[in-house]
């Protein structure tokens, strides 16, 4: 199940919803990503997030099912929230069901180096001098990168 | 032909446009490498711009390059590297 709304998101109630709709799991993992409150040692007084609607959704199914053909994934949400949000909101859930930790584990984080590094949202961010465009991270593509193998 | 272009972004604010609809004569760009150069020509800020080495497009929603080819009723975007999450 993909998400996209600017309202925020009960993780216990996407929790729950995701267990009841699993066949045999055996282990359920859930990622929660908040607003971060500095960033560049700048405190972010708030964050906006656009989107390319259609394209995301399609970007979010095509990670799903590249992560269905690498695990046994029973059950599986993604929620990503857009609009403005403030710092320690709730901004991205991924919640991944499986019938063993192992697989649920990896699959969550596949899907969320995939979703950082292919769907398209982008972050702007504002501070007290004003407000900018979040840079994409190396980091983040080397850490999808690594999951090629 | 008529094609559909979507700006987002860092680009979206430095063209000052979100979305456009334009009508091509046959013929008149086949690849996205043409259209970006047709765009450029409205000046120096079009130009910088959809040349800048982290661009991305996508064609219909697909992520596409320099070489993928454009046909009626397409939708183009151009976009910086996404940041999501």
């Amino acid at each position: 199940m993909i998400r996209i709304q600017q309202k925020d998101f009960d993780s216990g109630e996407e929790y729950r919803a995701l267990r009841a709709r699993s066949r045999s799991p055996g282990a359920i993992v859930t990622f929660c990503g908040l607003v971060r409150d500095v960033s560049d040692r700048q405190s972010i007084t708030a964050m906006e997030l656009e989107h390319y609607p259609g394209m995301t959704e399609k970007s979010l199914e095509e990670t799903l099912e590249q992560a269905r053909q690498r695990w046994q994934v029973d059950g599986a949400t993604i929620i990503h929230r857009i609009g403005k949000l403030l710092p320690e909101e709730q901004i991205v859930f991924v919640g991944v069901s499986s019938a063993h930790r192992r697989e649920a584990f990896a699959a969550c984080e596949f899907i969320m180096d995939f979703l950082k590094t292919r769907a398209p949202f982008w972050k702007k961010e504002f501070t007290a001098n004003g407000s900018h465009w979040v840079e994409a991270k190396n980091t983040d593509a080397e850490a999808a990168q690594r999951w090629r193998s | 032909m008529a094609i559909k272009i979507w700006y987002f972004a860092r680009i979206k604010e430095a063209l000052n446009c979100a979305q456009e609809q334009l009508e091509l004569s046959d013929g008149e760009i086949v690849t996205v490498e043409d259209l970006i150069e047709l765009l450029s020509q409205r000046g120096e800020i079009w130009k910088t711009n959809l040349h800048d080495e982290k661009l991305l497009i996508a064609v219909n929603q697909t992520v596409a390059t320099m070489q993928t080819t454009i046909a009626d009723q397409d939708e183009i975007a151009f976009f910086p590297p996404v940041t999501g999450g």
